[in-house]
């Protein structure tokens, strides 16, 4: 593996699989009384957060807290930063104070490419403007995986449990299988979305066929270069697909004439239950957070059955350990004794 | 006045001969400001004597689009280094832009940078006016007043802005006309463009970067090719960047409008592929394009549609570009790197040969900047501005510590042939040696 995480293109398949199965080995962990590994013992990582987002800064903070890790949260609000101290000189200021990891979050994009530049220790990218988020796609990856992939009663996009249809070659050294031929469309703000970028990348290198379903003006201009599908229809894609991913819509995109109403937008493009009827029996609906409960998608569906919501920010502290602990620790894991 | 003997050069003049150095080689002599003989064997008693066998002369360089920041800007450039760059770079003239601080938009300040050019003595400096009150697109500035003060204006620009309003484009390109005046527009349509940060397409999509898209361009210069022929009156484009633009200015010039346009070194030769690294020295606006615009613009620059290179040098102090690339200013230096970057990308290439580069880089951009004693061909009693190239310099890594102020060349490290040897302004060495003289 690469010394930073900055982008989901940064990782192999195999990298990839190497996260999983981590996450996979460290989520039993969660069901015991004491959920403390002491792997990152004496090593430091700071959450450099210029951007308010609570969910995904506590989510780092549990996983490096349950690695050991001493955590520095750095908020930028109230901070030098807000006196107009340079990205630069919050690097070096950290790099001084001997960060092992840091895990950032930025409104610009390439804000964590820029800083792997200025700093020793790892970068996790926790979001860059409109670029990505690499921990999103994986802990998608590992939900969908949880749910639809290796694991028991899982069922592959076929409609077959994996068991009986067997391993199409995609395991990787642990035995952990990859996503191939399962069928995920995306749906949204594309365009602004970097779980959007970071997943595309991420599931077609897992193997999974990515569908992007919206509104020609929420989709890049060249994303005909991207690796997946394109669709401005969704009611077509859904009985098609074995996750549908639910993007959060700004309600400011509106006023850019990217669509002409909040109203038009949930009836051509949010995920109601007589759409969500639509899809195959075994069929999941996620979404990365925070949801406009009645715009992407209807109250009934976001607390039904099929959604993994909840799952997703517990799968998200896992799959964040892995990462801290694969980019610090080393690529051997402990034996977790129970 | 010191007179200089020039031996063994290889005039390089538009319509002249020799696009191989050594070829049609000749002496010629500088006194009193002038070309004062041109042939074999010259000699002259007391006269300086330079060796140039091997070396092309070229009719003095001119820019039509340099930001040397002053006033208000001298952390990034004054007037004195950014003309010892310009000199370095081959230039005995150069356009200052308007967007200082304050805006060059009253006969007060383009004196004061016309004066200021005066004193540094490393290139002549022809101020542009702006065309609206501060930049902000809703009134015309005093152009008359610009056009008849000490500056002598005749280009007039919002470079940096667009003048987005047509009819205030309209009513500038018709006003200027009592003046022999044209209108340098900074073609960007402001809406297509709102928080732009790169060329739109595969690069800024993957980048998550607001795209800039070509259309917001060609949108603005289609339109002013129509103002311009409507009129009656001179356009001329700022830094054509895509191959759609070129298109469009083939097709206005193909009806005999009076239309003009210059391409820039670095959208000659880099492309969006550059921006991967988020690293700002590659933000620049327009933006850097694509594979194919790149070779469009060569195309068209060697077929003529594009009239002339222009730097567009545009510094910026280290922490405008050390930062997020969204936070960056928008902007490369190119004074020291133009001739070069255009002998790689026009000569080496096949596209044009020495005199198409005087014509080019000397000829056309005195023309269309109403510049009298630049631009003319080195011949008995024309002005001695001239410049001495090596074309056979093997190429060397771009340095990023130049005479500019400002270190953003998004050359640094690049290999680039050839070299400016000497640069003569009416006669006297601005330039020896690489060196300033």
């Amino acid at each position: 593996m690469k010394r930073h995480l900055i982008s989901a293109a940064d990782l192999s398949r195999g990298d990839a699989l190497l996260i999983l199965d981590t996450a996979e080995e460290l989520a039993s962990l969660a069901d015991r009384p004491i959920k403390k590994l002491p792997t990152l013992r004496g090593r430091t990582v700071v959450n450099l957060f210029f951007e308010d987002s609570t969910r995904t800064r506590i989510s780092f903070e549990a996983a490096a807290k349950r690695l050991s890790a001493d955590v520095i949260n750095f908020s930028a609000k109230g901070s030098s930063v807000a006196k107009g101290e340079s990205l630069k000189d919050t690097a070096l200021t950290l790099e001084a104070m001997g960060a092992d990891a840091v895990v950032i979050r930025h409104s610009a994009s390439g804000a964590a490419h820029r800083l792997a530049g200025w700093v020793r220790g790892s970068v996790v990218n926790a979001g860059d403007g409109t670029h990505e988020h690499p921990t999103q796609a994986l802990l998608d990856a590992f939900t969908i995986r949880r749910r639809l992939g290796g694991g028991p009663g899982g069922v592959r996009g076929d409609g077959k449990p994996p068991r009986e249809r067997g391993d199409p070659g995609g395991s990787s050294p642990r035995g952990g299988t990859a996503l191939d031929g399962i069928r995920v469309t995306i749906v949204g703000d594309v365009l602004h979305s970097r779980v959007a970028r970071s997943n595309v990348l991420l599931l077609s290198t897992l193997g999974a066929q990515v569908t992007l379903a919206a509104p020609p003006t929420l989709l890049p201009l060249a994303v005909d270069t991207w690796p997946c599908a394109v669709s401005y229809d969704l009611d077509a894609e859904l009985p098609k697909s074995d996750v549908v991913m639910m993007l959060r819509v700004q309600q400011e995109r509106m006023t850019a004439a990217y669509f002409p109403s909040v109203r038009e937008y949930s009836r051509r493009y949010g995920l109601d239950a007589a759409r969500m009827a639509r899809l195959p029996d075994h069929a999941i609906v996620m979404h990365p957070g925070p949801m406009n409960r009645g715009v992407e998608i209807a109250a009934e569906v976001a607390d039904s059955a099929r959604s993994t919501i909840v799952e997703q920010v517990a799968n998200g502290v896992t799959t964040r350990m892995a990462v801290l602990y694969l980019l610090l620790g080393g690529t051997e894991f402990p034996e977790v004794s129970s | 006045m010191t007179s200089w003997l020039i031996k063994g050069a290889t005039p390089a003049a538009a319509g002249g001969q020799g696009s191989t150095a050594g070829h049609g080689a000749t002496d010629l002599l500088l006194a009193d400001g002038t070309i004062t003989a041109v042939g074999a064997g010259l000699s002259e008693a007391g006269a300086h004597v330079l060796d140039a066998a091997g070396l092309l002369a070229l009719p003095g360089l001119v820019d039509l689009h340099t930001h040397l920041r002053e006033p208000g800007r001298e952390d990034a450039e004054t007037v004195e280094t950014g003309t010892r760059a310009a000199a370095l770079g081959g230039f005995t003239a150069v356009h200052a832009m308007a967007n200082t601080e304050p805006v060059a938009d009253t006969a007060g300040v383009v004196e004061q940078v016309w004066r200021l050019g005066r004193a540094a003595g490393h290139c002549d400096v022809q101020p542009v006016g702006a065309v609206t009150v501060g930049l902000a697109g809703s009134r015309l500035a005093e152009l008359g007043t610009m056009a008849d003060s000490a500056a002598r204006v005749r280009v007039f620009s919002d470079d940096g802005r667009c003048v987005s309003d047509p009819l205030l484009m309209r009513r500038a390109l018709e006003y200027v006309k009592a003046f022999d005046g044209v209108i340098a527009q900074h073609a960007q349509d402001p809406r297509l463009t709102e928080g732009a940060q790169l060329n739109e397409g595969e690069i800024s999509g993957r980048l998550g970067l607001v795209g800039w898209p070509a259309v917001a361009e060609e949108a603005i210069i289609a339109r002013d090719c129509l103002l311009a022929a409507h009129v009656g009156s001179a356009l001329h484009v700022c830094h054509v960047s895509t191959a759609g633009s070129a298109e469009i200015i083939r097709w206005a010039k193909s009806k005999g409008w009076p239309v003009t346009a210059e391409v820039t070194p670095h959208h000659l030769l880099l492309t969006d592929e550059l921006a991967v690294g988020y690293d700002p020295v590659f933000k620049v606006n327009p933006p850097l394009r694509t594979a194919a615009d790149v070779a469009e613009l060569r195309r068209a620059l060697a077929d003529g549609t594009i009239d002339c290179v222009a730097t567009d040098h545009a510094p910026h102090p280290v922490e405008a570009k050390e930062t997020e690339w969204p936070e960056a200013a928008f902007g490369m230096t190119g004074l020291e790197t133009a001739l070069r970057v255009v002998q790689q990308t026009m000569v080496d290439t096949g596209l044009l040969d020495w005199p198409g580069v005087a014509d080019r880089m000397s000829v056309r951009p005195a023309r269309i900047g109403r510049l009298t004693g630049h631009g003319v061909p080195l011949a008995v009693g024309g002005p001695a501005n001239l410049t001495l190239y090596d074309p056979a310099a093997p190429a060397e890594a771009v340095s990023p510590n130049g005479a500019s102020k400002s270190r953003n060349t998004p050359f640094a490290g690049m290999l680039l042939p050839g070299r400016v040897v000497a640069t003569f302004l009416r006669g006297a060495p601005t330039v020896l040696d690489g060196k300033l003289a």
